[in-house]
């Protein structure tokens, strides 16, 4: 059952009284690629939040392979869900890329040469070992974007929560990461306004406006629907073909 | 800032000093710029074998005289102060260029110029030729306490994005036609200090879910330290011997 998200019936409010999510229900299955889509205010982000703890639902339940998030399984939950935050210089705090992917598997007790593996294994998967000596402040967006992947792989997390991954990147940064992120296994929910990136990574996708999901489609069928995508502040680029733009799709 | 280069202060060399052991150069400093501290204003033969040494310290580092004169410039609001004091303090006086200044107002200036541009100097050096996490691994293996650590950690990390928050505020500002040339326009000044102070206090939050997300329980995880060879603790030895020495005759000899 590793990877497998259960969200039901989740319900939040901000302290200054907003309402945010609305009765939230989603069924994940291990190893799926979902999209989450929507306009801005959504709840996007706030839905990632709750899946590893850091806000908890005031109604309604969520469970990760199995473990509910709950205070008492935070420490396994943060384990099994990496959260790739959107504004990178969130996620990098440390002085260098190496300490901060260091970060997490120290806090999980690995020391010495297990962590060195970690941390190695980790850079690898982002091609990441040209930048892993310097400070995350000189990075440029696309690099910057990989170290922060990185510092949740090397948490071997069975869940991948991204939160608009390819925003503020080049086209080709953009290209890589979709291909690195294409090669990882585990579970990956991915938040993005990014229609293309959804229709290459993710087969299913999902909608949420007005902090709730308002659709659950295949994301083939969800690009034919030009009002659903209008309903909810969605389009297309400009010129995009999906003929000729994904020929193996 | 050029890649690779960690700070502003930085200077990418490949030098015997830039290759010594952090925790060694932050002993080596601090046992330098104590000694400076402690030496009397009266032993002026001291300071200049401090002035020799660190001259020679930054031929070594392969530091140019110039970079390091540019950066000792930061020292010179404190100093500009001190051009005063033979002005204002009392006793007895002499004459410089026909004006009347105190002598122990005079003693009082060189004592702060001389010891603001050698201690100066000194951490100059030291951040010229030691990367800042260096210089944070050392504070940790000399058993500063953690919590010291992380603070100092934060701050440097995000010290650059906070200069740059700022000037991209001061950019909007100015587009939209502020010029804060006269008192009255203080205000947005003010206000944009508060938006500045919320927009650190919101990144704070967002950079303690993340820490938080890869399963931070209050207390930073420490790499294990390594140790350092024993011709790096001669040459610190020596030069803490050194400066020290010297601090103790001219105590000893005033
Ligand atoms: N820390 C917060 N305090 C109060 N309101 C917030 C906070 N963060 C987000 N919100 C509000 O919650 C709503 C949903 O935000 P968010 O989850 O960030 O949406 P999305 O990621 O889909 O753009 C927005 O209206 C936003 O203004
Ligand atoms: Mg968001």
């Amino acid at each position: 059952m590793s990877g497998v998200i259960d969200i039901r019936g989740v319900e939040y409010s901000y302290p200054d009284g907003r309402k945010v999510l609305n009765g939230v229900d989603l069924a994940i299955a291990a190893g799926e690629r979902v999209a989450i889509l929507g306009p801005n205010g959504g709840g996007k982000t706030t839905l990632a939040l709750h899946l590893n703890g850091i806000l908890q639902p005031h109604a309604g339940t969520i469970t990760v392979s199995g473990v509910p998030v709950a205070e008492e399984h935070y420490r396994e939950v943060r384990r099994m869900v990496g959260l790739v935050f959107q504004d990178t210089n969130d996620q990098l705090f440390m002085p260098t890329v190496r300490e901060d992917v260091a970060f997490g598997p120290m806090n999980l007790g690995l020391t010495d040469e297990a962590l060195d593996q970690r941390v190695d294994a980790a850079l690898e998967v982002v091609s990441g070992a040209e930048f892993a000596d310097r400070p995350p402040h000189h990075l440029s967006g696309g690099e910057r974007r990989r170290a922060a992947l990185a510092t949740v792989l090397s948490m071997e997390p069975e869940v991948l929560v991204l939160d608009e991954p390819t925003s503020g990147l080049d086209l080709a940064a953009r290209r890589e990461l979709i291909l690195t992120l294409a090669d990882l296994p585990m579970t990956q929910l991915v938040i993005t306004h990014d229609l293309p990136l959804a229709l290459e990574l993710c087969p299913r996708s999902v909608i949420m406006n007005g902090g709730r999901l308002v659709a659950d489609v295949t994301t083939g069928d969800l690009l034919e629907d030009l009002d659903l995508l209008a309903e909810n502040r969605l389009e297309l680029p400009y010129g995009f073909d999906r003929s000729t733009d994904h020929p193996g799709l | 800032m050029g890649a690779g280069h960690s700070h502003a202060l930085y200077v990418h060399e490949h030098s015997v000093v830039h290759r010594m052991a952090p925790q060694a150069k932050l002993v080596a400093a601090l046992g330098m710029v104590v000694s400076i501290a402690i030496t009397p204003r009266e032993a002026v033969w001291a300071f200049g074998f401090y002035a020799a040494v660190i001259a020679g310290l930054t031929g070594v580092s392969r530091i140019r005289p110039g970079f390091l004169a540019v950066r000792l410039l930061a020292v010179a609001p404190f100093v500009l102060f001190a051009l005063f004091i033979p002005f204002i303090a009392t006793g007895e006086t002499t004459e410089v260029l026909g004006i009347t200044v105190s002598v122990d107002g005079l003693w009082g200036t060189w004592n702060i110029l001389a010891k603001a541009l050698l201690g100066a100097s000194v951490s100059i050096l030291l951040t010229a030729t030691t990367e800042i996490p260096d210089i944070i691994r050392g504070l940790s293996i000399l058993r500063v306490p953690a919590l010291f650590i992380s603070i100092t950690t934060f701050m440097i990390r995000y010290l650059e994005l906070i200069a740059d928050e700022l000037g991209r505020m001061r950019v909007a500002m100015t587009a939209r036609g502020y010029d804060p040339r006269w008192i009255s326009q203080a205000r947005p000044i003010a206000s944009s200090a508060g938006a500045l102070f919320v927009r650190s206090y919101e990144r704070g939050e967002r950079v303690h879910a993340a820490m938080l997300a890869r399963g931070f329980t209050g207390e930073m995880p420490m790499p294990s330290t390594e140790a350092i060879d024993r011709s790096q603790c001669a040459g610190v030895l020596m030069l803490v011997v050194l400066f020290a020495g010297t601090a103790i005759v001219a105590l000893v000899a005033t």
